[in-house]
């Protein structure tokens, strides 16, 4: 006989698992007890959202399934940030919630949520075990499910009374689930089909998105587009399954890709979607994206296929699979005139940005972040214009090296991320690129890469604005800037706070680096950048590099929401 | 259209909320629900007409198999199949119109499952225009009560 403590541990272990992150509470203390001398290690967060988050920037970066343990009520609902920010981009977690016992379970006792109901909709499944003899079989379950098919979240919510109970039950050696058949080898026909389109196709493009990444196919999506010269474009979250560096690499594509991807999308006659689900971000206007093109789409998500834009060619399976299928089938081709025309558009369009003067640009220091990681970082971001100004200024060639929440767009998501990464992948240089309102949410998880000495680096823009929102008030909103100034200057009627000072540094995030035992530091000018991310880069723990960049920098080129790929606002001017 | 949604799901807490939080998240409303146990205890099946275009219909389908949950799912109304629903209808009968009320079921083959002092409670199968049809007739009479069951429906195709 066994407690369902033991149960989850001897779980836990047989998934593999080797780190948790997570905060203890009430109904978990049997669980925490159970784990004092577990064989993984344990790291104590300072909130639950950032234990989610660092078991989703784990899972990001090491294809592993990530894992945190939360308790009921507070720390559970906690986690929902967290859980959707994995849901919305298909990150495999599992997260391990406590429970009032059972016969509690509907009082409103002390520290009660309806987790699974609450959690429900950002999860792909979850549980209540009612039971100590389920608790092996669902503890399986959850790692499978969370793992296989489309990856996500699934949450497992365990009374305090199972945890004590015994049972002769096992953790079973594999999981058979009767609802739960993900189709992972593509239909052969399907693929013969898209064989066929594109051996035919004068301009085919690669529209390549997170699922390749999710798949480990970033070998096989180099080895198509090579074979075939078919030029590749990726959406955020595909960034890195093809070298950006790669004369066939387009960049980004949407809302702010560039120019190139978007006017290749535009006039391409085949469009082969890999593991992307056209989100709104990429595509604009639906009725005119990728309008000449045959649309083919490879996913292992059935529900993605035809869902917003109507899909020519689906093969639905695992992108991996089918790749390996497809790549014998296409024939070698020159495409010159395509790729010439690529060529064109690529030298007449580079991502640019204001070169001139003195200017400290957000832009140059991710350029000299590039430059001084040799583009071989694990790059976090936050949410906002820093965020695309690292998809736009650094070039991915790894897959697994940029770690973003796209889907969700969750602020807060990257300094918890990257420590998570950094837990995943020591031998790294792991960088959060923040602005300085995602900074202050999560910021108090500093403290834990300081105290496991886990040395990321986080690079602060501070515009002093939500730039990003900024950005849309600037050029939608008449320059209204309400409740987007970070300081005093320029702030709405309404918020003026009398004989406030405009602060230079509010809050100031050397000293909050240094308040939490992390280096920090402040380049203030454009010459400052380099020598201050070297000593934060060579530093041997966590640092905090702020960067006091042009205020009212924007994020170019930028399709409005709603238009078309072919109307790029460029600059104000 | 109005489409009949057939499912084969686990017999477990929760699944229900699920599946009806699937739809209802989307600002769909679902006019009839059933759910029973089938044959094997540990799945149940669930019927339920939504209303709604082809295109969304299609994609909620696909997203029901999704749920770990879900076992199969059929969209009924791509299909040939029977479908029925049970209804039971207290109405104000007294003496002068029992008769008449008799007659009425006997028309539908409805069935009179109580007789009362007031009122009787008269039980009828059908599809869910023949039930309208019966309780828009009835009605004259006073109705003080309807229960439906929803549809229930079976595709004709075998095996
Ligand atoms: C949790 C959360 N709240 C609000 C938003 C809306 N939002 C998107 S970008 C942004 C501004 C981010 O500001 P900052 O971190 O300073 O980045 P910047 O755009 O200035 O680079 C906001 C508020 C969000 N994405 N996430
Ligand atoms: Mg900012």
């Amino acid at each position: 006989m066994r407690t369902g403590v033991e149960c989850l541990m001897d779980g836990l272990k047989k998934a593999g698992v080797q780190v948790i992150f997570g905060l203890p509470g009430g109904s978990v203390l049997d669980i925490f007890n159970g784990l004092y001398d577990a064989p993984f290690k344990f790291v104590l967060t300072r909130h639950e959202q950032g234990a989610a988050h660092m078991a989703d920037g784990y899972a990001r970066a090491t294809g592993r399934v990530g894992c945190c343990l939360v308790t009921s009520g507070p720390g559970a609902t906690n986690t929902v940030t967290g859980l959707g920010t994995a849901y919305m981009d298909s990150i495999p977690l599992v997260c391990i919630s406590g429970q009032v016992p059972t016969h509690m379970i509907g009082n409103d006792a002390f520290q009660e949520a309806d987790t699974t109901g609450i959690t429900r909709p950002v999860t792909k499944h979850n549980y209540l075990v009612r039971n100590a003899d389920d608790l092996p079989r669902i503890i399986a379950e959850a790692f499978y499910i969370a793992g296989t098919g489309k990856p996500g979240p699934v949450l497992v919510d365990i009374p305090k009374d199972v945890q004590r109970a015994s049972t002769k039950a096992h953790t079973p050696d594999s999981v058979s689930i009767r609802g739960y058949n993900p189709t992972t080898e593509g239909h052969p026909k399907q693929i013969a089909r898209l064989a066929e389109a594109i051996n035919k196709a004068k301009k085919p493009l690669l529209y390549v998105g997170g699922g390749a990444i999710a798949a480990n196919a970033a070998e096989e999506v180099t080895q198509l587009a090579r074979k075939a010269k078919i030029p590749v474009t990726t959406t955020l979250l595909g960034l890195g399954a093809f070298p950006e560096t790669d004369s066939l690499a387009l960049r980004m594509l949407g809302m702010h890709g560039s120019v190139t991807a978007n006017y290749a999308t535009h006039h391409c006659d085949l469009l082969v979607s890999i593991g992307a689900r056209f989100d709104d971000r990429v595509t604009g206007k639906i009725a005119e994206f990728a309008s000449h093109a045959k649309i083919a789409h490879i996913d292992i998500d059935p529900t993605a296929i035809s869902k917003s834009v109507p899909v020519d060619i689906p093969v639905v399976g695992d992108v991996k699979h089918v790749l390996k299928v497809l790549i014998p089938l296409v024939e070698s081709k020159e495409r010159t005139e395509w790729l010439a025309q690529i060529q064109e558009w690529k030298q007449k369009n580079p991502f640019a940005y204001d070169q001139n003067g003195s200017k400290l640009m957000p832009q140059y220091v991710i350029e000299q972040i590039y430059a001084l990681t040799k583009g071989d970082a694990i790059i976090v971001t936050e949410v906002g214009q820093h965020q695309m100004w690292s998809a736009q200024y650094y070039k991915y060639t790894q897959p697994r090296t940029f770690i973003s929440s796209g889907g969700l767009g969750t602020m807060g998501f990257g300094l918890p991320a990257a420590i998570g990464a950094q837990f995943g992948c020591p031998g790294k240089m792991v960088v959060d690129i923040s602005g300085d309102g995602s900074a202050q949410m999560n910021f108090q998880e500093l403290v834990v890469a300081v105290e496991h000495q886990v040395p990321i680096k986080v690079v602060i823009l501070n515009n002093g604005y939500l730039g990003m929102v900024r950005q849309w008030q600037e050029m939608f909103y008449k320059k209204q800037y309400s409740a987007t100034c970070l300081g005093q200057s320029g702030r709405g009627k309404n918020e003026k706070i009398k004989d406030c000072p405009d602060r230079p540094y509010l809050p100031d995030f050397v000293k909050l680096a240094e308040a939490h035992g992390a280096l920090g530091l402040r380049a203030k000018t454009r010459a400052a950048v380099v020598p201050m991310l070297t000593k934060a880069f060579e530093a041997d723990g966590p640092a905090v590099v702020e960067c006091m960049v042009e205020p009212e920098a924007n994020v170019y080129p930028m399709v409005p929401a709603g238009a078309s790929l072919m109307e790029m606002i460029q600059s104000m001017a | 259209m109005k489409h009949i949604i057939s499912m084969l799901v686990e017999n477990r807490p929760g699944v229900l909320a699920r599946v009806i939080g699937l739809i209802s998240g989307r600002g769909y409303n679902i006019d009839s629900l059933n759910v029973a146990p089938t044959q094997d205890i540990t799945t149940s099946r669930i019927t339920m007409t939504v209303p709604g275009d082809d295109h969304v219909l299609e994609q909620v389908t696909k997203q029901l198999n999704k749920l770990v949950d879900v076992i199969k799912v059929f969209d009924l109304t791509k299909e040939k199949y029977i479908d029925r629903e049970l209804a039971m209808v207290k109405v104000c009968a007294s003496t002068k119109n029992r008769s008449a009320l008799i007659e009425l079921a006997a028309l539908f083959r409805a069935e009179n499952v109580s007789v009362q002092n007031k009122a009787m409670i008269i039980q009828m199968v059908g599809t869910t225009d023949a039930v309208d049809n019966f309780l828009e007739l009835i009605k004259p009479h006073g109705i003080v009560e309807v229960s439906r069951t929803g549809v229930i429906a079976v595709g004709k195709a075998e095996g």
